[in-house]
C-alpha cells in the first residue's frame, strides 16, 4: 500500500511550519513521527495534499524540568520519554507500553497527543496529571489544558493554524506516585483498557490531589472527576479505592467489540482502577 | 536419541549441521518474489469488493485508463472473453477470477490495474467506478444452511441451497451400539475459528510470458511448483513444456502458498496480453482478506465413557464455513481434509463422523494451515474431549488418557475410521512429559492455590497426526498422485547436486536432504548442493505441505541414494579387485569385508563412473527416485501447559509449556527442535489471539496485522523441549516429518490448561481464542 | 525532490516522489532487496534499517525525511573483518528459518547489544517486540542476540 500525492514542505522554524500550514489551509497536515499518519495515508484513509515536515525544526526535541513542570517538546519521540529521568508517576509508567519499541523510536508524544485517538495512551496521562498543551499559531503561543483541548475521538480545539509545540506537565512538589495499566492483547496494540493514576499525599499521608483517567472505554480519553474529588482528603485505603473504581466503572462506557464485552470492560476499569490506585499510593508512601 | 553414524564432517543423519540456506539470508542476499526485477516489468494492482455479497451492475474505468502510466484495466468481461473468468478450485469447485455477476466475499477480486509503477496501479484502483447493488450477507454456516437463505453460489448450475459438501465415514451403527452401552456421555460442542497462516512474505508473482516464443516463465511464492505448472496447464491451456514455474526464496508458507489465487491468473493473462512481465505482490491486506483461511469448523463431539473412564466411541457432527467457494486444498478422496483422525491416540472399536460445508459470503480457502488437511481441528477437538470426560468421570486427565491409549504393543492399529498408525510408545511419551513438569507437585500446588482464590491450571495434549501423504492408492489432489521425488547426480570429483521436487519455505530442505545423502553415500553435507523450486531443473513433485517432504521427497531421497550407493559398490569392487557382495560401505569409505585395509572412498568412486567402470556398466553417477509411500506417518507428542488465570480479568499466563515430539529419526536435531518452537507459537497464537471474524455485515475483522494479532517475542511462552525417538517403520529412513505436529497438538494443551483452571467451578468449555473476557465471562457464569 | 542519503556508507543522491517510502527508495532505486515489507501498519519490523543508528520501520519513514541520514541496512552489516557477530550468531544458533524477518532482527539486535552488553531474556524479547517472525517462536532469535552480545563482550576485553 502506497499514499497518494502530496506536497512536501521540510520546516526549518516553528514559523516557517505554520506559515506553511497557513498556506495549506484544510489539506495541510503537520508530520512529526508519521507513525499514525503515515499508515493512514498508505491505506488511503487519509490524503493530506501538503505534509509540513517539522522534523528538522531546532528546539523541538527537548525533554526536561522547568519551572515545576515538565516541558516536552514537539519532536520528543516516545523513546525519549522512556529513557529520561526527568519523568515521573504516571508519564515514566505509561511511556514503555506506547506501541512498540521501533514505532517509539520516531513517534513523539505530542503528535499522539494531538492525535486525539480515545485509544491513545498519553491523552489518559495527561488528563490525570492536568497538563497542558502548548500551541504556535500565526498569533504566537498559547496554553491549552488537556481538557479543553481533547473535543473529541480524532479531534481537538487545536486551530487549523496551529502546531502543538510542547507539552507542560506539572511536577507535584511533594509526595506522589502514579503508575498506567494497560490492558493490551499485544504488544504494539492499542489498548483495550488503561487506566491512569496520579496520587499526591501531603504531610499526613492524606491523598492532596488526585488523578485517574481512562482509555480507550469512551469516545475520548475520560478524566473520573468524582472518583478524584472523592479521593482528595482521605486517607489511601483498599476500600477507597474500591470506591474510586466503582465510579471509574460507571464512568466507563465500553463498547461490545472484537476485544470483548463492555461488561468485562467496566470490569477491567474497575481491577486495574484500584491496582493503579493502589501502586501509585505506595509509589508516593515511598517518596 | 540415536547417536549419529557418520562423522561430523560428513554430517549425515543425527547431526545439528549449520544451516546451508542461511549465509544468504543473513547477508540481505536472499531472493524473494519481490526482489525479482526484470527489464520492463510492470506492476498490477487488484480492485477488491467492499461488499460482501453485491451484484454488480457496471464497472467504469475510464478515468482510471486514462491516468498517466496505466496499460490496462482487466475485468470479469474481458477474462471471461479469454474463458478465465473462472478457475477450478481444488476441491472440484469453480471460483471466480474477477468477478462477472456478483461479488461474494468482502475483498474479492472485482478489477486490475496493469501500470508502470505499483504507486500509481494503486492511484487508478480508485478511479475505477464499480456499481454495486447489496445483497443480503450470509455470516455464519448456520444462517447459511436455514431455510429461505439468500443463495450464494446462484451462478452453479443444479445449487439449490448453500450447502458446499456432506462426507460421513466411520460405522454409524457400531457407534449407536457403543453409546448404548456408555455409562454416559460425555459432549462438547466448540468452535475452531478462523485462522490465517500469514506468513511474513505475502503472496506474489512475476508472469513474463513471451509473445513470440510463448515461453511463460513465471515466478511465484509456491509451496508446490511442479502442481501448480501442471494446473497452469490444464487450466490457462498454456503447453506444459514452454511454462516454467521458478518459486524463489520463501518468507514462510504454512499453507497459504498452496493454491493458485486470482491474482495468479490475471497477472499471468496480462503478461500474455500486453507481452511483457507483470509481477504482483500481494498487500498484507489482500493477503488477509482474501487468500487462504484455515479452520473455521464447527463441532459436536460426544464420547461415550464407561465409569472406569473407558471410552466405547465417538460420534462427531461437523459443520464448516467454506466462503464463498469449496476450495480447501486436499485430497480428493476426503471432503472434510483427514478430519476423520479425529479418534486421536485412543483405542476405542467405534466412530462415526458426519460433516458437512457451508458456503458463506467470506472469503474461500481452507487451506491446510500448518497442518495435515484438517487434522488440526480433529487433535484439538478429541483432546478438549478427552479432558472433559475425564472431569466428567472423575478422574485425573492424565490417567484418562493412560486408560485409554493404544498400546505399543498394538501397533499397526487401525482405528475406527481406517487409519493404520504403524507405530508408537504414548504411555512413554506422556509419563516422561508428565515427569518432566512435575505432574503430581503441580497437582498439589494447583489444590493449594486454590484454597488462596488463585486459579492454576494444568492442561494436556497428547496428539497423534497422520501426515506424508501419500499412497497413491489414496491420495490424489485434482487427479495429481501424491508422490515426490528426488534425482541425485554426483559429479566426477565427488560433489553432489540433489534435486527435489518438493520447496523449502524455511525448513532448511537445502541443508537436511543433503544429510540424507551424506548419511547414505559419505560425501559430506557441505559438498552437496541441493536445488528446488525451478520446475525446469528438478523432478516432478506435489511440493511441501501437509509435512510431506521428509516423509516422500526424503524417502525418495534416501532411496535414490542407496541406487547409487548400489551402483556404486560395483564401482569399487571393480576397483578393489573385489567381488560385488564382499563390498561395505561406511561414511565414504567402500571396503572389502574381512580386510578393511583395502579401501576406496566416494570420490575415488565417483571419479571412476567417468572414468574407469566395470564391463558393460553405463557411465555416471545419477539417478532419479519417484517414491510412493506405503502409508502415512504417524508423528505424535504429548504436550503439557501450566497457565495461572487472573479472576478479576480473566487474563491468563503461560507459566510452564513442555512439549515432548516423537517424530522418528531426526536427521538434524537442531532444526527439528526450531520447527517445534515455531510450531508451538503458532498454536499459542491461535488459541490465545489469532482469529479472523466478520462482523453482520461481513466486513472483515483481522484485515491488517494490528487487528489480526500474530503474539510478539513479549507474549510467546518460553518452551522446554523432550523427544523420543520411534522410527517408522514403512520410511526407509525412520522419520515421520515434524514441522506441523507442534500447531497441530499445541491449541488443545493451552486451551485445556485455561479450562483445567476453572474446572471446579463447572466451566466445560471456552472458543478460542480463549480471550481474557470470554474466561472472565465464563467464570462469572459458573460462580 | 533531490534526497541524499547515505546507505551503508555511500551516498545515494536521487530524485524522488515526496510519497515515495524509505523501504521502496531502498529496495526499488538502490536496489538494496535485503530490507523487505511484511505489512502495511507499521506492525511487523520486516523493513527495519537504522536510522542514524536507531532502528526504525522503514515503510513510516518517507524517503524525503532521511534525507542527510545515514541508513544502515542488513547489506551493510558485514564490515571489512567479515560478518557481524549478530550474522555469525544467528546462523550458529539457528535464529532464522525462512529468513524473511531476520534483517530486522538483526539491525535491532544489533542495535541493543551496541548499547546493552549483556541483554537479559526478557530485555531482548522486549527489545525485539516489534519485530514479527511466524517461523522460530524467537526462541532462537533471543539466543543468538545473547551470543553476539557474549561474543562482541568477549572480543573487546580480549582487545
Amino acid at each position: 500500500m502506497f499514499p497518494s500525492r502530496f506536497d512536501l514542505v521540510v520546516a526549518q522554524t516553528v514559523a516557517e511550519a505554520v506559515e506553511a500550514k497557513v498556506d495549506a489551509g484544510e489539506g495541510g497536515r503537520f508530520l512529526a513521527g508519521g507513525q499514525s499518519l503515515i499508515p493512514m495515508m498508505k491505506m488511503r484513509v487519509a490524503f493530506p495534499e501538503t505534509l509540513i515536515d517539522i522534523n528538522r525544526i531546532g528546539g523541538l526535541d527537548a525533554i526536561e524540568r522547568a519551572n515545576g513542570h515538565l516541558r516536552v517538546g514537539a519532536l520528543v519521540r516516545h523513546a525519549d520519554v522512556v529513557a529520561s529521568d526527568a519523568t515521573f508517576g504516571a508519564v515514566a509508567s505509561a511511556a514503555p507500553w506506547v506501541a512498540d519499541p521501533l514505532v517509539r523510536n520516531r513517534g513523539t508524544m505530542c503528535g499522539s497527543v494531538a492525535h486525539c485517538d480515545p485509544e491513545g495512551d498519553w491523552n489518559s496521562v495527561l488528563f490525570a496529571t492536568g497538563a497542558d498543551v502548548i500551541a504556535q499559531g500565526p498569533g504566537g503561543e498559547r496554553s491549552i489544558s488537556i481538557a479543553d483541548f481533547v473535543d473529541g475521538a480524532f479531534t481537538s480545539t487545536l486551530g487549523e493554524e496551529e502546531l502543538v509545540v510542547g507539552l507542560r506537565i506539572p511536577v507535584p512538589s511533594g509526595r506522589s506516585g502514579g503508575a498506567y495499566l494497560k490492558l493490551e492483547r499485544k504488544i504494539g496494540d492499542y489498548a483495550t483498557v488503561a487506566v491512569a493514576s496520579h496520587l499526591e499525599l501531603d504531610d499526613s499521608g492524606a491523598i492532596s490531589a488526585a488523578g485517574l483517567a481512562l482509555t480507550s472505554v469512551n469516545p475520548i480519553n475520560t478524566k473520573v472527576g468524582d472518583a478524584e474529588a472523592l479521593m482528595v482528603g482521605q486517607q489511601p485505603s483498599e476500600e477507597l479505592f474500591a470506591e474510586a473504581a466503582e465510579l471509574a466503572a460507571a464512568a466507563a462506557e465500553p463498547r461490545d467489540d472484537v476485544r470483548g464485552t463492555a461488561a468485562w470492560k467496566r470490569q477491567v476499569v474497575r481491577t486495574y482502577t484500584k491496582r493503579g490506585l493502589a501502586a501509585a499510593a505506595q509509589q508516593a508512601e515511598g517518596s | 536419541m540415536v547417536a549419529p553414524t557418520t562423522p561430523a564432517e560428513i554430517g549425515g543423519i543425527g547431526h545439528s549441521l549449520q544451516r546451508k540456506e542461511d549465509a544468504r539470508l543473513i547477508e540481505g542476499q536472499g531472493n524473494f518474489l519481490d526482489d525479482i526485477d526484470l527489464p520492463n516489468t510492470l506492476h498490477m494492482a487488484i480492485l477488491r469488493s467492499p461488499l460482501a455479497h453485491a451484484r454488480i451492475n457496471g464497472i467504469d474505468s475510464e478515468a482510471a485508463m486514462a491516468l498517466d502510466g496505466v496499460l490496462a484495466v482487466v475485468t470479469g468481461d474481458l477474462m471471461d472473453q479469454h474463458g478465465l473468468a473462472w478457475m477450478p478450485t481444488l476441491s472440484g469447485d469453480t471460483q471466480a477470477v474477477l468477478a462477472t455477476d456478483k461479488v461474494r466475499y468482502q475483498g474479492q477480486e472485482v478489477a486490475a490495474v496493469i501500470a508502470t509503477d505499483p504507486y500509481i496501479a494503486t492511484d487508478a484502483l480508485e478511479l475505477i467506478e464499480v456499481d454495486y447493488e447489496e445483497l443480503p450477507p450470509i455470516t455464519t454456516p448456520q444462517q447459511s444452511l436455514e431455510e429461505g437463505a439468500a443463495l450464494i453460489r446462484d451462478e452453479k448450475e443444479g445449487q439449490t441451497d448453500n450447502l458446499a459438501y456432506t462426507w460421513e465415514t466411520g460405522d454409524q451403527g457400531a457407534t449407536e451400539e457403543a453409546f448404548a452401552k456408555a455409562d454416559r456421555v460425555v459432549t462438547l460442542e466448540t468452535h475452531y475459528p478462523r485462522s490465517h497462516p500469514a506468513p511474513l512474505e505475502t503472496c506474489g508473482i512475476v508472469a513474463d510470458i513471451n509473445s513470440v516464443t510463448g515461453q511463460a516463465t513465471i515466478y511465484m511464492t509456491s509451496q508446490a511448483p511442479h502442481a501448480h505448472r501442471t494446473l497452469f496447464a490444464m487450466v490457462a491451456g498454456l503447453p506444459e513444456q514452454n511454462i516454467r514455474i521458478v518459486s524463489p526464496d520463501i518468507g514462510g508458507g504454512f499453507g497459504n502458498k498452496v493454491p493458485i489465487y486470482p491474482g495468479y491468473v490475471v497477472a499471468t493473462a496480462a503478461s500474455l496480453l500486453i507481452g511483457q512481465p507483470v509481477k504482483w505482490v500481494e498487500s498484507r491486506t489482500e493477503n488477509l482478506i482474501s487468500t487462504g483461511f484455515a479452520r473455521d469448523y464447527y463441532m459436536k463431539g460426544e464420547l461415550a465413557v464407561t465409569d472406569e473412564g473407558r471410552i466405547l466411541g465417538l460420534r462427531v457432527n461437523m459443520l464448516s464455513d467454506q466462503g464463498a467457494f469449496y476450495s480447501d486444498a486436499q485430497p480428493t478422496q476426503f471432503r472434510a481434509g483427514l478430519f476423520h483422525v479425529v479418534t486421536g491416540s485412543y483405542d476405542f472399536p467405534a466412530a462415526h463422523i458426519d460433516c458437512k460445508g457451508a458456503f458463506t459470503n467470506k472469503a474461500p480457502g481452507g487451506v491446510a494451515y500448518r497442518c495435515s488437511f484438517r487434522i488440526t481441528e480433529a487433535s484439538y477437538l478429541i483432546e478438549r474431549l478427552v479432558q472433559n470426560a475425564a472431569y466428567e468421570v472423575g478422574i485425573d486427565p492424565a490417567e484418562m488418557r493412560l486408560r485409554n491409549f493404544i498400546q505399543p504393543e498394538q501397533f499397526p492399529y487401525e482405528t475406527a475410521t481406517g487409519f493404520v498408525y504403524d507405530s508408537g510408545d504414548y504411555p512413554t511419551a506422556l509419563r516422561t512429559a508428565m515427569d518432566e513438569v512435575g505432574y503430581e507437585d503441580l497437582r498439589r500446588e494447583q489444590a493449594e492455590a486454590r484454597a488462596e482464590g488463585r486459579l492454576i491450571g494444568i492442561g494436556i495434549a497428547h496428539f497423534t497426526e497422520a501426515v506424508g501423504a501419500g499412497p497413491s492408492r489414496t491420495y490424489d489432489i485434482a487427479g495429481l498422485k501424491m508422490i515426490d521425488s528426488a534425482e541425485l547426480r554426483v559429479h566426477p570429483t565427488g560433489k553432489a547436486i540433489l534435486k527435489l521436487g518438493v520447496k523449502t519455505q524455511g525448513q532448511g530442505h537445502e541443508t537436511t536432504f543433503a544429510q540424507i545423502v551424506a548419511e547414505v553415500l559419505g560425501i559430506p553435507a557441505n559438498d552437496i548442493k541441493v536445488e528446488h523450486g525451478d520446475t525446469n531443473h528438478t523432478p516432478y513433485g506435489l511440493g511441501t505441505y501437509a509435512s510431506r517432504s521428509t516423509p516422500v521427497g526424503g524417502a525418495a531421497t534416501a532411496v535414490v541414494a542407496r541406487k547409487l550407493a548400489d551402483k556404486s559398490k560395483k564401482i569399487a569392487a571393480h576397483l578393489l579387485e573385489a567381488a560385488d557382495e564382499d563390498i561395505e560401505l561406511a561414511s565414504g569409505v567402500f571396503s572389502v569385508a574381512g580386510s578393511p585395509d583395502r579401501s576406496v572412498t566416494i570420490q575415488d568412486v565417483a571419479l571412476a563412473a567417468y572414468t574407469n567402470l566395470p564391463e558393460g556398466m553405463e557411465y555416471g553417477l545419477e539417478d532419479v527416485t519417484y517414491y510412493d509411500p506405503p502409508n502415512l506417518t504417524y508423528p505424535y507428542g504429548s504436550y503439557i501447559v501450566v497457565v495461572e488465570v487472573d479472576p478479576d480479568t480473566g487474563v491468563w499466563q503461560v507459566q510452564r509449556m513442555v512439549a515432548l515430539d516423537d517424530c522418528g529419526v531426526r536427521i538434524n536435531p537442531m532444526i527439528v527442535e526450531g520447527q517445534i518452537c515455531g510450531g508451538l507459537t503458532e498454536g499459542f497464537a491461535m488459541s490465545a489471539m489469532q482469529w479472523i471474524t466478520f462482523d453482520e455485515d461481513g466486513n472483515c475483522i483481522g484485515a491488517n496485522f494490528m487487528d489480526y494479532l500474530v503474539p510478539t517475542a513479549w507474549e510467546t511462552p518460553r518452551f522446554e523441549l523432550l523427544a523420543t525417538e520411534v522410527p517408522s517403520p514403512h520410511h526407509p529412513i525412520g522419520a515421520k516429518g515434524v514441522g506441523e505436529s507442534a500447531t497441530v497438538g499445541s491449541p488443545a494443551a493451552f486451551v485445556n490448561a485455561v479450562i483445567d483452571a476453572v474446572a471446579h467451578l463447572g466451566v466445560r468449555n471456552i472458543d478460542m481464542p480463549v480471550l481474557p473476557d470470554r474466561v472472565w465471562a465464563a467464570i462469572e457464569e459458573a460462580s | 525532490m533531490e534526497v541524499n542519503i547515505t546507505i551503508n556508507g555511500s551516498e545515494h543522491a536521487s530524485d524522488v516522489e515526496p510519497r515515495t517510502l524509505l523501504v521502496d527508495h531502498i529496495r526499488r532505486t538502490v536496489g538494496l532487496t535485503g530490507t523487505h515489507v511484511g505489512c502495511d501498519t507499521t506492525s511487523c519490523g520486516a523493513c527495519t534499517v537504522l536510522m542514524d543508528g536507531t532502528p526504525v520501520k522503514a515503510c513510516t519513514v518517507l524517503a524525503a525525511q532521511a534525507d542527510g541520514s545515514e541508513v544502515t541496512t542488513v547489506e551493510g552489516l558485514k564490515g571489512a573483518d567479515g560478518l557481524h557477530p549478530i550474522q555469525s550468531a544467528f546462523t550458529d544458533d539457528h535464529g532464522l528459518q525462512c529468513g524473511f524477518c531476520t534483517p530486522g532482527m538483526m539491525l535491532v539486535g544489533a542495535s541493543l547489544i551496541a548499547e546493552n552488553p549483556d541483554p537479559s531474556d526478557d530485555e531482548v524479547r522486549w527489545a525485539i517486540s516489534g519485530n514479527l517472525c511466524r517461523c522460530t517462536g524467537y526462541i532462537n532469535i533471543v539466543k543468538a542476540i545473547q551470543t553476539a552480545a557474549a561474543r562482541v563482550a568477549e572480543s573487546s576485553n580480549g582487545s
